[in-house]
């Protein structure tokens, strides 16, 4: 049976790749051919990288260098960030990306979330919703390249995302991001009740505990960005994925 | 010489990756959506994702159908992947009304066991089990896992095809074999060593 996949997510910002907390300060963490070479040989389960900026500038993906991270990644590589038409779709497909993930170019309108499942199929659409603590409780979808929160209600957003051909969702706590201080698991639990389709939850893991604390809310996948990147109490950036036999011991290989 | 792998242009499909992979293996992959390029080639890699009627219909407005059919008649080396595997079968719950391949006998189901608690698609590396004697497969390691991201499987008719199969709600064919026609569910050119291991007999395999 299938185990729950751990998924290092990797921001890029220009050429580099970089670290945020809350969303905020971007800090460089390294080169991403070499990170991807690292993460071959670790054989890590999936990776996901996601430019913080394309959106933000309004601006088409880096196809270049995502090109380059696809030639040197033997492993499934999702892709998110300024995909606002379907034929950006199409140049990432065509590049080797194997899944892509849309946040600003679905919200308004799903309609390129459904162009890409028609053409591409559902698993190859992921949807992605950051999600921020209200003052008022509860959580409100929050844009990450409009730096707000937006007024409509996330759980809306996710099963609509669903109904128009979302093959999967990731979930990020917005507040957890880059503090490695444990998943919001109240979310995890509301999000994965909510969808029938794959969840990949992050934000907040610091140990393979927390990851664990994620599946057993309801994740099929925990993504996690400072926890592979960085290593001891002040932050030294150092690539790690855990070994094939710790994730079996830890999650076993009979969750979906 | 490098071994010459077409690996078939028809508009749908991460090829890329297999591409890359193949180059890594020190095989020659050659991205072609020229019907005599296909006809010819002695080893052919049928990619493919998204949805079965739309890779049909690309496959057939690329006039690609009976060239890739013709040299697998021919005895070519015919791997399908992913999506690719899938169009192998006569056809596909997915696009009703849409013609396969027909290489192999059976039909493409969606999965049902989002009443088990399993979710849809199917995503991420799963536990294959090879059957007896299947070419592409290393019988001696005692775990072989693969990457898998799909809504729908095939349902073999011939089960003198089945090369492997998988668990996701109950048992599936996740390979067939069937003479020199190969055909994978999962993604071997996104499976690390497994991947490695599966297209590397493919290239392999003596014509």
């Amino acid at each position: 049976m299938l185990r729950s996949r751990v998924i290092p997510c990797l921001l890029l910002r220009g050429e580099g790749l970089v670290k945020t907390v809350g969303f905020k300060a971007p800090k460089y963490v390294g080169d991403p051919i070499n990170t991807i070479k690292i993460f071959n040989e670790k054989e890590v389960d999936e990776v996901m990288l996601a430019d913080i900026e394309a959106s933000k500038q309004g601006r088409e993906p880096n196809y270049r260098k995502i090109e380059e991270v696809a030639s040197e990644c033997f492993m499934p590589l999702c892709y998110g960030g300024g995909i606002r038409d379907i034929s950006h779709a199409d140049r990432l497909f065509a590049s080797g990306v194997e899944k892509i993930s849309l946040q600003t170019g679905a919200f308004g309108s799903l309609d390129l979330v459904e162009k890409i499942a028609t053409k591409y199929g559902s698993s190859s659409v992921v949807v992605s919703a950051d999600l921020k603590k209200s003052w008022m409780g509860g959580y409100r979808l929050y844009s990450a390249a409009g730096h707000r929160k937006l007024p409509k209600r996330w759980q809306a957003f996710l099963k609509d995302a669903v109904s128009a051909g979302a093959g999967e969702i990731f979930l990020n706590a917005v507040d957890r991001d880059g503090t490695m201080a444990g998943m919001d698991c109240a979310m995890i639990r509301e999000a994965a009740a909510l969808v029938s389709v794959p969840l990949i939850a992050c934000g907040g893991v610091g140990s393979l505990d927390d990851i664990k604390a994620g599946v057993d809310a309801g994740a099929s996948a925990v993504g996690a960005g400072a926890f592979f990147v960085y290593q001891g109490p002040h932050r030294a950036v150092l690539i790690s994925y855990p070994k094939y036999q710790q994730l079996v011991a830890l999650l076993g290989s009979d969750s979906a | 010489m490098k071994e010459q792998v077409v690996i078939v242009n028809y508009g749908v499909g991460n090829i890329a990756s297999v591409v890359n992979m193949l180059r890594y293996i020190g095989a020659e992959g050659v991205y072609s959506g020229d019907a005599d390029a296909v006809l010819n080639a002695r080893k052919i890699i049928l990619p493919g994702i998204g949805a079965f009627g739309a890779g049909m219909d690309a496959l057939r407005a690329q006039g690609l159908e009976a060239p890739l059919k013709e040299a697998a008649a021919r005895g070519a080396h015919v791997l399908g992947i992913c999506l690719g595997f899938q169009m192998l079968f006569s056809e596909s719950e997915e696009s009703p009304g849409v013609k396969g391949l027909g290489l192999i006998d059976g039909v493409v189901r969606r999965f049902q066991c989002e009443g088990q608690g399993l979710r849809v698609p199917h995503v991420g590396w799963n536990r294959v089990k090879p059957c007896q004697g299947a070419t592409l497969f290393d019988h001696e390691r005692d775990e072989l896992r693969y990457y898998f991201v799909h809504s729908y499987y095939a349902d073999c008719a011939n089960e003198n095809a089945v090369a492997a199969t998988c668990d996701y709600g109950h048992d599936f064919v996740c390979s067939v074999e069937q003479n020199r026609l190969f055909g994978t569910q999962f993604h071997p050119e996104k499976s690390h060593r497994f991947g490695i291991d599966t297209l590397t007999r493919f290239v392999g395999l003596p014509c």
